[in-house]
Order: C-alpha cells, then structure tokens, then sequence
C-alpha cells in the first residue's frame, strides 16, 4: 500500500513552467552588453570604465533605497536586487553618458532613473517609460553642456590600423572639427544656411567618418554609440536566447533606413548616406536593447511593429529636420507613451475571427 | 507533409519516454471500485441500483439524467455497498456508487471479451449503432469526456463531412493513446468504421503529432485498404491535440470563435473513444475501464494500466510500486490541463488519461512577481487572445472588456510561458465565470 504523504499541493493547471524567469532575461541583457561596454573601454579608456562602474552601482544602490523608501520587506528588496533589472538600467544609463560625464552627473542619473524612472511608478513592470532613458533626458536638459560635448579622447589603433596611423587620423579629425560625434558634424552640416557650404560640410563628412571606422568603433560619442558590431553581436546574444524578437527592431531600422534613404536618393550631395545612419548615434543600441524592453513596449505582435515604425520614423525626423543631432531617445519615449494605445488598437486576430471554410 | 496549427503554442519538456516503450498491462480488479455518477460534462446519472445488490460486471448502475449524460456501467463483479458522497476529481463530494468485488469477475451475459470481427456489426444500422454507444455509456475519453453519442447526433441543418481522429496526445508525460494505436490499431480501425457509419460520411482523417513515428506506421498500415480514411502526421506542439488546433492543422478549416467544429462540417474524436466505440459494438462491452498512464518522477515504475472506473489512485499507484522519492503533485491528467489532487483516496473515471506523480523538480514553479509587460503570453496563445490583459481585468474586478475571454481554452500555454510566474489560467477562469455571471445579472435587469 501506498501510504498518502503530507498534505499535497493544490494549484491549478498549468503544473508545468517553462525555464525563463525574470532574472534570467535581465542578466541576459545586461551580459550582451557586455561587448559594447567593452568597446567603449577599448576606445574611451578608463574613463569609461569609471562610468560604466558608478552607474550600475547607482541604479543597484537607488533601487535598493527606493525600495526600502516603499516599505517592502528585506526579503523582496533582495531579490529585486538580485533579479537583474537595476544593473541592465545602470549599464544602459552609462551606455547613453559621454565617457566626460563627472561622477556627479553619473550617480544623479542613476537616482532619477529609478525614482523618476521606475519607482515613481510602481517599480518593475508598471513604468511607462524606460527608466535610461528618462534619466539621460533629464541630463540632457537640465546639464547641456556636460551632455553634448561628448568628449573624445583620442582613439587606440582601430581594427587594422597601426598607432601611428590612427594618431595621424586622430590629428587631422581635431584638426578638422571641433565638435565630437558624427551626428553632431552631421547636425551642423545640415545646418549650413548656404547650400554650397552644405554639401562641402556633407562630403568632408563622409572623409572624417568612413563607414568602415563607424561599424568597428573608432568613433566619438556616448559610450553605447562607439562600436555598431560590438551592439550587433549583443544582439545575436539577445535574438539567440529569445529575449528578444524582430517585431520590433527590424521595423525600426528599416524605418530609419527608408525615411533617410528617400531624401539622400533625391539628393545624395545634401544628405547623408542611411547606412551612415543606420551605424552612427544611439540608433542600434536604441533599436535592440532599449525600444525592446518588455515593459515599456507593446505585447501584441502586431503592436510591436507599429512601435518599431515609429520610432524609426520619429528618429529619422528628428535627425534630418529637428533641432537635436540624435532623436532615437526622443522618439522611444514618444512611442513608449503610445503603448497603452497601441496595445489596445492592435490586438492580435483572435482564432476563429474569420472562420473560412476550405 | 508535417502540419500545424497556425498561431502560438509551446513546446514543453516532452518526458513520454517513461512509459512510451511500456506495453499497456492490465492489473486484476481491484478489491473494491468508487464509481462516480458523475463523470461526464452534463447531467450526473441517476442510479438504478440499491446497496447490498449484486451485480455483474457490465451491469447497467445508473441511467442518463438529462439529454446530455451517460449511463454508468458496475466495472466489478460483487455487491454494493454504499451509495453515498466521496471525493472526486470533480469535486469534493460527488454521489458514487461503491461495489466490493466478489473476486470472480462475472460479467452480463452477451459480452464477448474475445471478439474482433466486426463485419456484421458495421452491417447495422446507424440508428441501433448509436443507440449501441449511447446505452454503453461512451464519453470523449481525451480528457473532455463529453457524451460521444451526444456529439454523433448533430443537430438538424449542420452537415458532417469528415471524421477526425484525435491521436496527437499532445500533452507531455501521456502515452496511453500512443501505446493504444500500437496495440489496438485494428480496433480502433473498427471503432472508426462504427463512428463513419454513424455519422453517414466516408471521409476521415487520423491526425498524430511526429513524435510518435510507430504510431504512425501502425496506424497506416491497419488504414492500409479502407478508402476514404488516411493518416495525417502533424509536428510535435502543445496544444496541437485541441479540438480547434487539430482541424486547422490538419484540414485547414477555421472555427470561428464560440463556434463547435460542425460549423466547419467536421466531428473529431479521440482514438480511445473510438477502440470503445469498437469494443461496445463488437464485444458489447460497455465502457467499464481505459487506459491510464501513471508517470511522472515520484513514481517507481512509469506504467500504462488498464483499469476498471472507479480503481482508486492508491491502488493504481500501487501497481506501480508506489510513490518513489518526495511527491510534489499529484495530477490527474496531463501536466498542462489536469487538475492537482490532495490526496489518492480518488477515483479514475471515464475521462481519466494519466495520473502523474511529479517529484519536487518537476512540479517547481517560477516566483509570482508583476507582470512585466514582456508579451510573452500573447505570442503563445494559440487563441490569439491576450492573457495577460485577460488576467489583470479578472484579478481587478474590471470585467466590461473581457468577451475575448471566453475563447481561452485554458491550455495553459500562457501561463507555461510567463518569465513573471503569473498564475494567468487561474485568473481567467475565475473571470470567465464571473463575466458569465455579469452578463446574466445584465440580461435579468434589461429584460
Ligand atoms: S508573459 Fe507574464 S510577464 Fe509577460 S506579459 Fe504575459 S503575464 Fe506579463
Ligand atoms: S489565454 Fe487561454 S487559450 Fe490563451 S494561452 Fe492562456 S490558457 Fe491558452
């Protein structure tokens, strides 16, 4: 006979889970920006590392006191702690920070990430807009001056370049600018009120920032904006373990690629090339680890895409026609407050809505 | 070609291989059964029986209470001894009836346990085959356990075309259909020719999922010279073996929302109901026993047991060598769609697929924390629903946007899914009986 254990457990179906929890996405984002931190260091220097380590520790630590502020108990402020998300906002924050940010700057974006950001709301899961990028917002309008005047300290060799050689290219960059990242360049090009000056400033572009140096990483900007093939490969990472899904990234880019791609087609002297682009700013690192956080993106499929267009497309205007170099963070926040919206206009079809019969 | 369903769905750990090689074995009655009256969706069955009787084994117990019920059958040989409430899988007090064996196992006199040729039986007709049925108290035995002669009689106006025979078992850790299809094909075969005939249609389609490739050849051969039947291999994913799943996996048809298949001229039955459906036509045997898969980690031998209704849990255990290790769960039918047990003083019923013992690993859960917005849930709904809308609506008493609700069929693929641990398939369905009961207080005030 078999005799009846203690009482057993009672819970409705179903009894089984898959193996994706929480805590494994997030550690698996923050990791896959582990090669994008890594290229900022390897371009940037120390510097980078520095903020990179002040602004996760920030978020980790303003979580936890936020948490504490909100009255919950030791147990569950460990394992919010411990579930990932705070350190992927700190590394994304840092990502989106100049390698010049003092480290003032650094820790009050960490603290108005998770408390403007995120706990102002509810904590994970109820933030409408993506805790990074509201910090980097509010840097980027309340320090100006800290925020566009990346600072570019002079790059190692690139991929294939001797020392010498990268000092050279370095050389004739200061030389030939004084402003930081190539959005910027791009912004002052277009800029020009004098069409012939315009297309002088567009060409002389295209020489400072090869395609080739804007893919590897030999470029200024935040830290996230350095290198597209370190991003993409984080991406892989992402895509390979299914946190993340082409619904919304794809249409993003090809957005961006198509509203660039029209006016150059039209005019390739006074605008610059889509793949430039596609390869300079925040766009990649926007487009694969910020529009794509869960909480602050639609959950239908159909959603998602709109999402993705219109990012794409709001970034694209911003960069061609608005008063900022870079838009993606304006546009993911425009889009991250039409979520509810799209949520609810772009509901999947429901089986069975359009019974055919074969 | 391998055909699936077209939206959704996930792919558990399969875990069939406990007992997918184990031949089905047949334990002897056991000492004493607890027969529900209640074992079929409708009305429970009204007994015909007084305590102290005797009865033979496949003795009418209780007859139909209502136009959808199934009569109930002695699964024993033996006396009654009591009529009374026990707790079941349907709740926790359901009237039964409780025979002690008399050993010998006797049954009604015209069962023919050996026969299998069915020439002249599929030579009735229609009418007295599903008047068979009915009076043998078949149910769907996939887990639905919808009278089967109930869904053979379609209504006026709707017209049939094709069969389809549910052999996908979709569910992880059951194989008793599988090993059904491998040992039994010529039944089943028969049983299918006796559910055509009923229907009136020469068309039907065997749908079984790619992870059980001698099934499938089994079955094709035993189809081999029947025209109008074939064998259709479908990929292994879960809910591929739901009703409305398996028709557009396997015939492309669409049911449209709170619709039944006849509105795409198509009845599905499991392969099990259909070996009944032969062993009541041709060996007049009502439907006194099935087989149940008794699996899972916290069992010592995984097995596949035929065994009469109303056998208790801990004698069915028992034939398994027991419980082995720390039990977590106990769950009556699959892991995805069966319902937690607190204790093994319960009876198998008609609609009893497996028993699973999950050890502590298995029966895990992930922590409940907030949703996190992540969509997971809405990309696995095979309903194309959005659970995790559906769930909050439910859990906040916001019920006026819930409709869509009543198109989930809780299989749980949702909930398997959520990285949150939301208990989703929990919440929709207190919802949905919620918004039922909204709706009717709607309609008494506006009338
Ligand atoms: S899968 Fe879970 S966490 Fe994700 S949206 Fe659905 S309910 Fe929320
Ligand atoms: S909402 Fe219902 S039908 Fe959809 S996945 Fe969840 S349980 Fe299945």
């Amino acid at each position: 006979m078999t005799e009846t254990p203690r009482e057993l457990t009672v819970t409705s179906s179903p009894h089984l889970a898959g193996e994706d929890s929480v805590p494994r996405i997030m550690h698996g984002v923050w990791l896959a920006l582990l090669p994008a931190a890594f290229a900022a260091v390897f371009v940037f220097g120390y510097q980078a590392l520095v903020v990179l380590l002040l602004a996760t520790l920030g978020c980790v630590i303003a979580e936890g006191l936020m948490l504490t502020l909100r009255g919950f108990s030791w147990k569950a402020v460990g394992r919010s702690l411990t579930d990932g998300s705070a350190i992927v906002t700190g590394v994304l924050l840092a990502l989106n920070l100049p390698a010049s940010s003092p480290w003032w700057l650094v820790l009050v974006g960490a603290l108005v990430a998770m408390s403007l950001g995120k706990h102002l709301f509810g904590g994970l899961g109820n933030n409408p807009f993506n805790p990074a990028l509201v910090a980097r917002v509010f840097l980027l309008i309340s320090f100006p001056t800290h925020m566009v005047a990346s600072a570019y300290t002079p790059p190692v060799a690139g991929f294939g370049e001797s020392s010498e050689k990268a000092a050279a290219r370095y050389e004739e960059q200061v030389d030939a600018r004084s402003y930081a990242t190539p959005l910027t360049a791009l912004q002052e090009a277009i800029e020009k009120s004098d069409p012939e000056e315009a297309r002088a400033a567009i060409a002389e572009l295209r020489r400072n920032y090869p395609m080739w140096h804007l893919f590897v990483g030999n470029i200024g900007g935040s830290l996230g904006e350095v290198s597209a093939l370190a991003l993409l490969l984080g991406a892989l990472l992402l895509f390979w373990r299914r946190s993340i899904t082409w619904h919304i990234p794809i249409p993003l880019l090809l957005a961006v690629l198509l509203t660039t791609g029209l006016p150059w087609l039209l005019a390739p002297d006074s605008f610059a090339n889509p793949l430039f682009h596609l390869l300079s700013g925040g766009l990649l690192l926007g487009a694969f680890f910020m529009a794509t956080d869960m909480v602050t993106s639609p959950v239908s499929p159909r959603g998602m895409v709109v999402f993705g267009v219109g990012i794409g497309v709001i970034t694209a205007v911003i960069r061609l026609w608005g008063g900022y170099p870079e838009g993606i963070s304006f546009a993911i926040l425009m889009m991250n407050g039409a979520v509810p919206l799209l949520d609810k206009y772009f509901k999947p079809a429901k089986f069975g809505a359009a019974g055919r019969r074969t | 070609m391998r055909r699936t369903f077209a939206r959704g769905g996930v792919h558990p750990p399969q875990r069939k291989e406990l007992t997918s090689g184990v031949a089905i074995s047949s334990p002897a009655p056991p000492a004493i059964v607890t027969i529900p009256l209640h074992q079929s969706i409708g009305a429970p069955a009204r007994a015909i029986v007084k305590a102290r009787e005797e009865v033979a084994c496949g003795q009418l117990i209780a007859e139909p209470g209502g136009f959808i019920s199934a009569p109930v059958h002695a699964s024993v040989s033996g006396k009654v001894k009591r009529i009374a409430a026990f707790p079941t899988s349907i709740g926790p007090s359901v009237e039964c009836i409780q025979i002690e064996s008399d050993g010998q196992d006797t049954w009604v006199p015209d069962v023919n346990l050996g026969a299998s040729e069915c020439t002249a039986a599929l030579a009735k007709s229609p009418e007295d085959l599903l008047a068979t049925l009915a009076g043998a108290g078949l149910v769907g035995l996939g887990g639905a356990a919808f009278p089967t002669a109930v869904k053979l009689r379609p209504p006026p106006g709707g017209k049939v075309d094709t069969l389809l025979l549910n052999g996908a078992e979709c569910e992880p850790y059951l194989t008793a259909d599988h090993r059904l299809m491998i040992e039994e094909a010529p039944g089943i075969i028969a049983g299918l020719r006796v559910l055509m005939r009923v229907l009136g249609i020469e068309r039907a389609v065997i749908g079984i999922e790619d992870n059980k490739p001698d099934a499938v050849e089994t079955m094709r051969a035993a189809v081999d010279e029947i025209g109008g039947v074939s064998v259709e291999v479908c990929c292994t994913a879960y809910p591929q073996g739901a009703e409305k799943q398996l028709i557009q996996a396997i015939l492309g048809r669409e049911v449209p929302s709170g619709k039944l298949p006849l509105q795409v001229g198509v009845v599905v039955q499991n392969v099990a109901t259909a070996f009944a459906a032969f062993e009541a036509v041709v060996r007049h045997k009502p439907l006194i026993e099935r087989v149940v898969t008794v699996s899972g980690g916290a069992v010592a031998e995984p097995k596949n047991l035929r065994v009469r209704i109303g056998t208790s849990l801990e004698d069915l255990v028992a034939h398994c060598g027991g419980v082995r290790g720390e039990l977590g769960k106990l769950i009556m039918g699959g892991p995805m769609m069966g319902k937690a047990l607190k204790s093994f003083d319960i009876p198998v019923v008609k609609a009893t697929s497996g028993v699973l013992l999950m050890d502590e690993v298995e029966a895990a859960q992930v922590d409940e924390q907030a949703c996190l917005r992540c969509g997971r849930c809405v990309q696995v709904c095979p309903q194309g629903l959005m659970p995790c809308d559906l769930a909050a609506m439910a859990n906040h008493g916001r019920l006026e946007g819930f409709g869509d609700g009543a198109d989930c069929v809780e299989c749980g693929c949702c909930q398997f899914i959520c990285p949150a641990g939301r208990r989703l398939v929990h919440s929709i369905r207190f919802g949905k009986s919620d918004y039922r009961r909204l709706k009717a207080a709607e309609k008494r005030q506006g009338a």
